[in-house]
C-alpha cells in the first residue's frame, strides 16, 4: 500500500460474527524490525484480529497488507511471510518434538538438509535439543510453549505473531521466553507482533503499543508517549484513563471463568 | 506431493503408536465372525445357501473398514479440538493437498485394518478361491477406505465437537452397516427393504468384495466398481470443498 517501511499495514478493518461485532474498524500499521504489542483484556478481539491477519478468518470489512501481500487473495504468500504462535496449544501430542518440527519443516517446503540444520540450531536454542525425540504429551506447558516457538521460526518468517505467548508460563519461563524473543529480533531483524492482557510486558517488551477495548483500538504510540499522552506514571494508569477500567475488571473468557470457578472451589475446600 | 506425504506419514505414526486402538478395533469384527458366522452357520446351510462364513467374511471386512475410515476422517474434530488443525491451516500449501494426504493416510489405516480381519478370517474357516482374488478384493478395499474417508471429513468439517458424534454412529454409521447385505443374502428381500439397500454406497463395497473373494455377486462386478469409484471421486470433491471452508 502506502509506505515501504510498514509490513503491516491495516485500514478499516471489521469482524462480525453474525450481529456481534468482535473487532471493530481499526486500523495501525507495524515497522519492519519493530516489537509490537496489542495490548487489552479478554474478549477485546486481539485473536479475531491475529486470526484475520493470518488468514484464518476472513474480514467482514477492511484492508490488510501483510509484507506488501493481501492475505484474503495472496493467501500461500501472505503464509510464506509470518510464523505463528497461537494462543491455544497446537502441537500434535502423538508424534515427538522433532516430528513436530520437521511437518512444519515440509509444509513450508524447507529443504531437507537445511531443514535438519535449523532444527537442531532452533531445538538448542529454546533447549529442548535433548528432548528431541520424546513425544510431546509428555511436555510440559512452558516446553510446549517454547517448541512451538521453534516452530514457528523454522521456515525464518519475516513477521513472528504470538498471541499470549506466556499466558500460563510460571515468571521465570516468562522472562526467559522475552529473551529470546528480543534477541531475535535484534539479530534476525524479525518483526515481533505480540498480544497480551499483561501490561507489564507490553510496557517491558514492545517498542509500539496499541491498546484495545471492545472491539475498538482506544490509543496507540510508544509506552512513554501513551503515559505522556495521558500525563500518568505508569502504562497501566495510563490504560485506566483511556479505557475507564481496568484490565483485570473485565469480563472472562468462558475458559477463564471456569479456571477461576475452579480455583474458588478448590480454595473453598 | 511432499504435502501429502507428510500428511500421510502422520496418520500412519499415529495409528501404530496406538496399539490399543488397533487391538480394540479388533474386537468387533471378531465378535461378529464367530457369533453371527458359527451361530448362523446352521440355518445357513440348512436353507440352501452354502457356508455362512464365506458369505460373512466380505461384509465383515467391509465393516471394519467402514469403521476405520469414517473414524480417522473424524479426527479432524480432535484435530480442531487439540489446536493442531490450526498449524495445518496456516501453511502454505493447499487445503486439496491437505485433505487428499489426510484421506490416504486414513484410508491406509482403513486397509490395514481389513487386511488383519482378512487374516484373522482364514482362521475362522475362510477360503480364498485363489491368489487372483487378491487384486480386485484391494481395489474394492481401497474405495471403501477412500469413499468413507472422505465422507468422514467432510462431516467433521461441519462439526465444532464430538458432541454430535453418538448422532452419526448410531443414524449414519450403524445403518450403513447393517442396510448394506453385509450380512444377509439380498436375493428376495422385500422391495423396502432393496430399495434402502440400493441407496447405501457400502451396499456396493460388500458385493464387490463378495465378487472378488467368494466370487457370487447382487448387482454385478462392473455395477459396483462404477457406483463406487463415481461417489468416491464425488465425495472426495465434496470433503474437500467442505474442509476448504473450515474456518478456526
Ligand atoms: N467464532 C466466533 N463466533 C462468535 N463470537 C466470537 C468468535 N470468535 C470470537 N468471538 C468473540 O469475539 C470477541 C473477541 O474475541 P477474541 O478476539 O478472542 O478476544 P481476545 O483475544 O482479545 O481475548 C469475544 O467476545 C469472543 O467471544
Ligand atoms: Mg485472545
Amino acid at each position: 500500500m502506502d509506505n515501504n517501511n510498514h509490513i503491516i499495514e491495516v485500514k478499516n478493518l471489521t469482524k462480525r460474527f453474525s450481529s456481534f461485532t468482535a473487532v471493530d474498524d481499526i486500523s495501525f500499521n507495524v515497522e519492519k524490525g519493530d516489537i509490537f504489542a496489542f495490548l487489552g483484556p479478554n474478549g477485546a478481539g486481539k485473536t479475531t484480529t491475529i486470526k484475520m491477519l493470518t488468514t484464518l478468518l476472513f474480514p467482514t470489512e477492511g484492508k490488510i497488507s501483510l509484507n506488501g501481500y493481501n492475505p484474503m487473495s495472496q493467501k500461500d504468500e501472505a503464509r510464506r511471510s509470518f510464523g505463528i504462535v497461537f494462543q491455544d496449544p497446537s502441537l500434535d501430542d502423538e508424534l515427538t518434538a522433532r516430528e513436530n518440527l520437521e511437518f512444519h519443516g515440509v509444509l513450508y517446503k524447507v529443504p531437507g538438509r537445511l531443514m535438519n540444520s535449523r532444527i537442531e540450531e532452533l531445538m538448542k536454542f529454546v533447549e529442548l535439543w535433548e528432548r528431541r525425540d520424546h513425544l510431546v504429551k509428555t511436555f510440559s506447558g512452558g516446553m510446549k510453549r517454547r517448541l512451538e516457538i521453534a516452530r514457528g521460526l523454522l521456515h525464518h518468517p519475516k513477521i513472528f505473531f504470538l498471541d499470549e505467548p506466556t499466558q500460563g508460563l510460571d515468571p521465570q519461563t516468562r522472562n526467559h521466553m522475552w529473551e529470546y524473543i528480543e534477541n531475535l529480533n535484534k539479530k534476525e531483524h524479525i518483526t515481533v507482533f505480540f498480544t497480551t492482557h499483561y501490561i507489564e510486558e507490553a510496557e517491558k517488551v514492545a517498542r509500539r503499543v496499541a491498546i484495545m477495548d471492545h472491539g475498538k483500538i482506544v490509543a496507540q504510540g510508544t509506552p512513554d508517549g501513551l503515559k505522556e499522552k495521558t500525563g500518568k506514571q505508569t502504562l497501566e494508569d495510563a490504560f485506566l484513563s483511556l479505557t475507564g477500567h481496568g484490565i483485570r475488571d473485565e469480563e472472562a473468557s468462558g475458559v477463564d471463568r471456569m479456571r477461576q470457578h475452579r480455583a474458588m472451589w478448590r480454595r473453598g475446600r | 506431493m511432499s504435502t501429502v506425504y507428510i500428511l500421510w506419514l502422520r496418520q500412519i505414526k499415529r495409528y501404530f503408536r496406538s496399539r490399543s486402538r488397533i487391538v480394540g478395533s479388533l474386537g468387533q469384527p471378531i465378535l461378529f465372525l464367530v457369533a453371527l458366522g458359527f451361530g448362523f452357520g446352521p440355518v445357513f446351510r440348512r436353507a440352501g445357501q452354502g457356508s455362512y462364513i464365506q458369505f460373512l467374511v466380505p461384509g465383515i471386512i467391509a465393516m471394519s473398514i467402514l469403521f476405520t475410515s469414517i473414524f480417522s476422517g473424524i479426527e479432524i474434530i480432535w484435530d480442531r479440538q487439540f489446536g493442531f488443525l490450526k498449524e495445518t491451516l496456516v501453511a502454505p500449501v493447499s487445503r486439496l493437498e491437505i485433505m487428499v494426504g489426510r484421506t490416504l493416510g486414513g484410508a491406509t489405516v482403513a486397509i490395514f485394518q481389513g487386511v488383519i480381519v482378512f487374516f484373522i478370517s482364514l482362521f475362522a474357516g475362510f477360503r480364498l478361491p485363489g491368489v487372483h482374488a487378491l487384486i480386485p478384493t484391494f481395489v474394492f478395499m481401497l474405495l471403501i477406505a477412500v469413499l468413507f474417508t472422505a465422507l468422514g471429513t467432510a462431516i467433521a468439517s461441519k462439526l465444532e465437537d464430538m458432541q454430535g458424534f453418538q448422532l452419526i454412529m448410531n443414524f449414519l454409521i450403524m445403518p450403513l452397516f447393517f442396510l448394506s447385505g453385509a450380512l444377509f443374502p439380498l436375493d428376495g428381500v422385500p422391495t423396502v427393504l432393496a430399495t434402502i439397500v440400493r441407496f447405501d454406497p457400502l451396499s456396493y463395497g460388500v458385493d464387490g468384495l463378495r465378487s472378488a473373494l467368494v466370487g457370487t455377486s447382487h448387482f454385478g462386478f462392473t455395477v459396483d466398481l462404477t457406483i463406487l469409484s463415481v461417489l468416491t471421486f464425488f465425495l472426495l470433491i465434496l470433503g474437500s470443498y467442505l474442509f476448504s471452508k473450515i474456518e478456526i
